[in-house]
């Protein structure tokens, strides 16, 4: 089950939106869910940076009691963000993600 | 493997932390004369490594030791900074070890308090109705699991990828919670927790459950 994808460009702003089988509408308006969301990552691989025991380390994905997020970013800054059930596992996810980057041109 | 173990009260600030099996990422090396091909910086408090890269030395690791004797902070063994140590041909031969360093007390309230906002965040975000907040987070080099009880109390451990029934050990830790903290007569809910019988049998279960994991994994090879 695939909820929906974000992709944001290193500059934080939503290039593109995808939704297939979202059921909860977001409380607040398209544009203010993209910079919640984007803010939340920043914050998240903040976090994973510091609380990290090792020296350095990168985020990869979040799970909930109901969904799971998952995060490929490029190394130029572009980052692929989405929301799947938890059926998904983590290497299918990521292999999904790097081919999407790989296939689907970004402007 | 279990690096540590956080207790965040319901407000979102940090009740208790502990870490075990620290400093498993370290690297000794041993220079005979200055220069050292590696440029370091003091900052915030810690000697780093900026730029530079010999064998697993690279950017980001902090200077933990000097000639065998653990540091903190800037200044050398003998209240020399390390950096003029460095700098100074004449400390050489020199060894110096090199780890993460640990994190300040200050950071780890600051990181309490986010991923108590994050783990609101993510509940508000969900594409699907009731989702709960974050019960894990995976990263390259660790996963942490989280628990939230029914007053709001969360526990979260930092454990490696190795290491598996992490919710009973979320559930044993709320449980030493119960007995040694919530029934301790002097102590104030949602105050940082001073309770030693709690420190003691928290060191005893984690203790147990790395026993526990090494006997599973020595009798799988």
């Amino acid at each position: 089950m695939i909820y929906n994808l974000y992709i944001f460009n290193p500059m934080g702003q939503c290039l593109y939106y995808g939704e297939w089988e979202r059921s909860k509408a977001a409380a607040m308006s398209r544009d203010e869910e993209f910079k919640l969301v984007y803010g939340m990552l920043y914050s998240l691989k903040s976090f994973v940076s510091r609380i990290t025991p090792a020296i350095s380390d990168n985020f990869q994905c979040y799970e909930t009691n109901k969904y799971k997020l998952s995060m490929y970013e490029t190394p130029s800054g572009v980052k692929f963000v989405i929301n799947t059930g938890l059926d998904w596992s983590s290497q299918a996810i990521s292999e999904m993600l790097q081919s999407l980057y790989k296939e689907v041109r970004v402007y | 493997m279990i690096y540590s173990v956080y207790i965040i009260n319901k407000a979102g600030g940090l009740i208790y932390d502990e870490d075990f099996s620290l400093n498993k990422y370290t690297e000794e090396h041993t220079w005979q004369e200055h220069p050292i091909p590696l440029v370091f910086t003091a900052d915030t408090g810690r000697v780093l490594v900026k730029f530079g890269e010999i064998g697993a030395i690279k950017p980001g690791y902090s200077v933990i030791a000097v000639n065998k004797q653990p540091v903190s902070g800037t200044m050398g063994p003998v209240d020399i900074p390390i950096i003029d140590m460095i700098n100074d041909p004449k400390s050489y031969p020199l060894t110096l070890t090199f780890g993460k360093g640990k994190v300040g007390a200050n950071e780890k309230l600051m990181l309490a308090s986010m991923f108590h906002s994050l783990f609101a965040i993510a509940s508000k975000i969900s594409p699907v109705d009731e989702s709960s907040g974050i019960k894990q987070i995976q990263t390259e080099e660790f996963v942490l699991n989280c628990f939230q009880t029914i007053t709001g109390v969360k526990f979260f451990v930092i454990v490696d990828h190795k290491q598996t029934a992490t919710e009973p050990l979320l559930y044993r830790i709320y449980e030493l919670y119960t007995d040694f903290v919530l029934k301790n007569p002097f102590y104030l809910i949602d105050m940082p927790i001073r309770c030693e019988l709690f420190d003691q049998n928290l060191k005893k279960v984690i203790e147990q459950i790395e026993r526990a994991s090494a006997y599973s994994s020595a009798t799988l090879t």
